[in-house]
């Protein structure tokens, strides 16, 4: 019965598209009502056909249907069994329209409507024929896309479109990827010539489409002189490839070092500054990522903006919680650092477990902002992912706050006088107490921001701070002890390092050489890059 | 004749523990162990499955227990520790004189407690979904082998076009030999060794930008491309981030996972994942009676209308009832009558089916291919016509294609290799 009505929608399919051309006006509300009446019945399969009917009815309503399919919004109410449109989910159920009168909404059941279901397949080819539709639209970046999209699928049909739109388009982005997509077409074409004069334009193009289509000809193609023009195109391209290769590697790079830095220069203060081995000082930075979380929770409806007041409030948190940390436990082992060691990783797994407790073990989602996600595209092949890029731009940040609080203000003062000599420093008045408080409160503060970004990158759980530890005690020690530009160096070169090595040798490996590379490097120049000179270095 | 044989042995043991019963068991209630860390790394997946199990004890108890006598569960936490696994899994066994152990998730917690299991002749119940090539006399294996997961994942993929391959995996035991099996078939079926890339990121991986950088590459040669993901738990949640902000959408290059379920889901925005997809024997959005039941008690039980449901709680469940039917068929909890009495058992699974204990200790079941919603649930886009065996060796791996698995008298053995007609006992290589 349903193998009949399947041969039979697809008879109607082929005898449609065959006459669709000449009785259009008819033709084209019966395939849409069809189409329609498929989709209704919810059936992934049936929803498939129904999708082609769609599309080939040119129908003026087809691509409004398909939109609302793609964006989940189109509901099949299973009572009366017809498409409905869903305008927003709330805590009764599914507030919903009818198709043919968006206005008049109405409140129904969770489980009264079921989505139409989707495949990737049919996302393809609904994108695909929407990118067709929007060849005229108004903005540049939609019209870019759509080229985009039908560069790796051309036919005759949206070789046409693209044509027609190359006659009164005004933006020269758009035009030259006109020019591409004409100039691909052209290397099919029968005429030797035709095709000689296509492969400049393509040479400058570095759409994965226009190589993988002059890989072809370069070895397929019946002419040799076409071969030969198509090769030294593609060489053009993979030189280009390479470079934005490079580039996009020292990206990478920076942008993992920036994330060491971040993590690591809280560390840098309390390990650096005031020589005190805190174990713990990952299960701050742990504390600084929930507290995002917090926030995010506290204000849901606008997390734009719930990262700017997170960054000052982890600061705050995890900075109470260090000077906590530092008056309840450290001070009493000033001067024995194998005691220090243990009992701050005590305290780190009394944290942990406490947020365990908390919020349960599972990990939180932290939500990103609209502004982080996505990237800005240089090219097809080229991408700078926003959110690396605001974190290198907030570690450079961050490190220049923290400088000029060292270096400008009477508290950078003091923690560097008790720094380099405590006894000195107290006979010349200053608490020397208060100080350590504060030095430890402050690298702890920074740690908690540190959490903040990365509640963007990985999983905000309880193991959060586990994963940084290392290589944050990695950074501070490659560094320089008590050095924070040493902190920085260390911080991006052993990111780009990393990233360097990471496509030759896989990433499990180039953890290993780095760390391996550290102990040689300890061995030899056991302070670090930067090691302190002076008198301060030999206490 | 089998039948009659197996009863024999029941009654026997039942009549030689009932000898021995005022001097073993004391207490009047039928304890079972539950081995599921509660902290550490893995208290993330495995807690849901701790109480799963309180859950079916809970129901199983209020049925009026199992042989007219009350279950009671005894909860222990390994806390992620391999080693500490073996010594709480010996403290259930020999301390608590648990009938069964319900537990372990990571393979190699798995192969930590194999030994004490096997030394002490009880009975393990593991509900995770693992790389095979082992069988043990004293393990159920209720979860997917990858012949009922990752093979039939492939297929999938190949039907929809998919040429070139990622096989991308966390650096242990379950992804290094599922991907060794995957290699192995899908150049059995005509993939170039060029179209295969092969990747392993260090647990918890969470900088993913030059390796999505890569399969970006892999992928724009013209042919389909499709990530074979192995990745593991939580290295997921930034692994999809960075695939959604480098562009890279399912239509272009679909990722199907192995390791991510519903409750993985649970911590993630899922708008720009959707598409993406997950095979598994069960998916909470299965449409059928018993799935609708167990969810209803599921919430009411964790007092939590958002709490999801994923694949090895379906296997707990199966596993847990597959031992109550047993119990019942043998009419003792002794391991060895329950061993024998398992073989052949079947119990309603949650997608509407039956699902049987085979004689080589894994289960049948449906194969479910699901894409992401974005409502962290899956739709199913496919899924086996019939039940499909867990398979403990693989068919497609050089060393094991000979070997199989029969725990049932005469053979009883694991590893028999049906070339040379040899029984290489467990610790096969």
């Amino acid at each position: 019965m349903t193998i009949c009505k399947r041969l039979a929608s697809a008879l109607l399919l082929v005898f449609m598209s065959l006459c669709g051309s000449t009785s259009y006006g008819e033709g084209n509300q019966t395939l849409f009502d069809e189409g329609i009446r498929l989709i209704e019945t919810g059936k992934l399969k049936k929803v498939a056909d129904g999708v082609d009917l769609l599309i080939n009815s040119k129908h003026d309503r087809s691509a409004f249907i398909l939109e609302s399919m793609l964006e989940s919004k189109l509901y099949r109410h299973k009572k009366q069994k017809q498409l409905v449109m869903l305008v927003e989910k709330n805590d009764k159920g599914l507030l919903i329209a009818d198709l043919d009168s968006l206005e008049s909404t109405r409140q129904i059941g969770k489980r009264k409507a079921k989505r139409i279901p989707l495949n990737n397949k049919l996302r393809g080819k609904i994108k695909g024929y929407l990118a067709s539709q929007n060849l005229n639209a108004d903005q540049v970046s939609v019209r870019k896309a759509a080229i985009q999209k039908l560069l790796s699928a051309l036919d005759d049909e949206t070789l046409a479109l693209i044509k027609a739109r190359a006659l009164y388009e005004s933006n020269p982005d758009v035009q030259l990827l006109i020019d591409t997509a004409i100039a691909l077409d052209a290397l099919q074409s029968e005429n030797e010539t035709d095709r000689l004069k296509a492969i400049p334009t393509l040479s400058e193009s570095l759409e994965p489409a226009v190589r993988n289509q002059l890989t072809q000809t370069a070895t397929n193609d019946t002419s040799k002189a076409v071969q030969l023009a198509a090769q030294s195109a593609l060489e053009k391209i993979e030189d280009k490839i390479a470079f934005y290769g490079f580039v996009e590697k020292i990206f990478f790079g920076l942008s993992l070092g920036s994330v060491l830095v971040l993590a690591a220069i809280g560390l840098a203060i309390t390990f650096g500054v005031m020589g005190c081995i805190n174990m713990a000082h990952g299960e701050l930075i742990m504390i600084g990522a929930y507290t995002t979380y917090v926030i995010q929770l506290m204000m849901p409806n606008s997390i734009g903006a719930s990262l700017f007041i997170a960054v000052p409030a982890a600061f705050v948190v995890s900075g109470l919680v260090g000077i906590a940390i530092e008056r309840g436990v450290i001070q009493f082992l000033k001067g024995r650092p194998l005691e220090t060691l243990l009992a701050t990783f005590g305290i780190s797994l009394v944290l942990q477990q406490a947020v365990r407790s908390i919020f349960s073990p599972l990990n939180r989602s932290v939500e990103t902002p609209d502004w982080m996600a996505g990237s800005i595209e240089i090219n097809p092949i080229f991408s700078l992912t926003l959110n690396r890029l605001y974190i290198i731009l907030f570690c450079l940040a961050v490190f220049a706050v923290l400088f000029l609080v060292l270096k400008r203000t009477v508290l950078g003062l003091q923690v560097r006088a008790v720094s380099q000599n405590r006894n000195m420093a107290r006979a010349m008045g200053v608490r020397s107490e208060w100080v350590d408080a504060l030095t430890f409160g402050l690298g702890s503060g920074i740690a908690g921001v540190a959490g903040v970004a990365l509640s963007q990158l990985t999983n905000v759980g309880p193991n959060l701070g586990q994963s940084y530890i290392i290589d944050s005690f990695m950074v501070v020690v490659f560094g320089g002890v008590g050095n924070l530009w040493g902190t920085l160096v260390a911080g991006m070169s052993l990111g780009v390092a990393n990233k360097m090595l990471e496509p030759v040798s896989g990433a499990v490996l180039a953890k290993i050489f780095v760390l391996v590379f550290i102990i040689l490097f300890i061995q030899k120049k056991p302070r670090g890059l930067f090691p302190q000179k002076g008198r301060a270095a030999e206490g | 004749m089998k039948n009659f044989k197996t009863k024999l042995a029941g009654v026997a043991a039942a009549v030689s523990l009932s000898v021995g019963a005022s001097v073993t068991f004391a207490a009047d209630t039928i304890k079972v162990g539950v081995l599921h860390s509660l902290s550490g790394t893995m208290a993330i997946s495995e807690t849901t499955l701790k109480d799963t199990m309180l859950m079916l004890v809970d129901e199983q108890n209020k049925k009026g227990g199992l042989l007219g006598k009350q279950l009671e569960a005894v909860v222990v936490d390994p806390a992620s520790n391999w080693p500490l696994f073996a010594e709480k899994a010996r403290e259930l066994v020999e301390k608590e004189k648990v009938s069964a152990v319900f537990g372990c998730w990571t393979s190699v917690s798995r192969k930590s407690v194999l030994p004490v299991f096997e030394e002490l002749n009880s009975i393990l119940f593991y509900p995770v979904q693992y790389e095979g090539e082992e069988s043990s006399k004293n393990v159920f294996y209720t979860g997917a082998a990858p012949n009922t997961q990752a093979i039939p994942a492939v297929d999938y993929l190949a039907e929809q076009g998919v040429e070139r391959w990622v096989l991308a995996g966390t650096d242990y035991v379950y992804p290094r030999t599922t991907n060794k099996i995957l290699e192995a078939y899908l150049k059995a079926k005509g993939v170039a060794e060029a179209d295969i890339m092969i990747n392993y990121t260090p647990f918890g991986h969470s900088d993913w930008q030059s390796i999505v950088s890569d399969v970006k590459k892999f992928g724009s040669t013209g042919k389909k491309t499709a990530v074979v993901s192995t990745i593991n738990g939580d290295a997921n949640v930034p692994f999809y981030k960075e695939l959604g902000n480098q562009g890279v959408s399912a239509e272009d290059i679909p990722v199907v996972a192995f390791s991510v379920g519903e409750e993985e889901l649970a911590g993630l925005d899922t708008g720009p994942l959707v598409g993406h997809l997950a095979a598994w024997n069960y998916f909470m959005s299965v449409e059928s009676d018993e799935n609708d039941a167990f969810i209803e008690s599921w919430h009411a039980f964790i007092k939590d209308e958002k709490r999801v449901t994923n694949d090895p709680m379906e296997a707990t469940y199966i596993g847990f009832n597959m031992w109550v039917k047993a119990v019942e068929a043998a009419g003792t909890t002794d391991p060895e009558a329950v061993q024998d009495a398992i073989v052949g058992i079947s119990v309603p699974n949650l997608t509407g089916g039956l699902s049987t204990m085979m004689p080589n200790h894994h289960i049948t079941k449906p194969v479910l291919i699901g894409e992401i919603q974005d409502d962290g649930q899956f739709e199913v886009v496919s899924s086996t016509n019939g039940l499909v065996q867990g398979d403990a060796w693989s068919d497609f791996l050089p060393g094991s294609k000979d070997v199989i698995s029969d725990w049932r008298k005469p053979l009883a053995c694991g590893n028999y290799n049906v070339k040379t007609g040899k029984c290489s006992g467990q610790n096969f290589e």
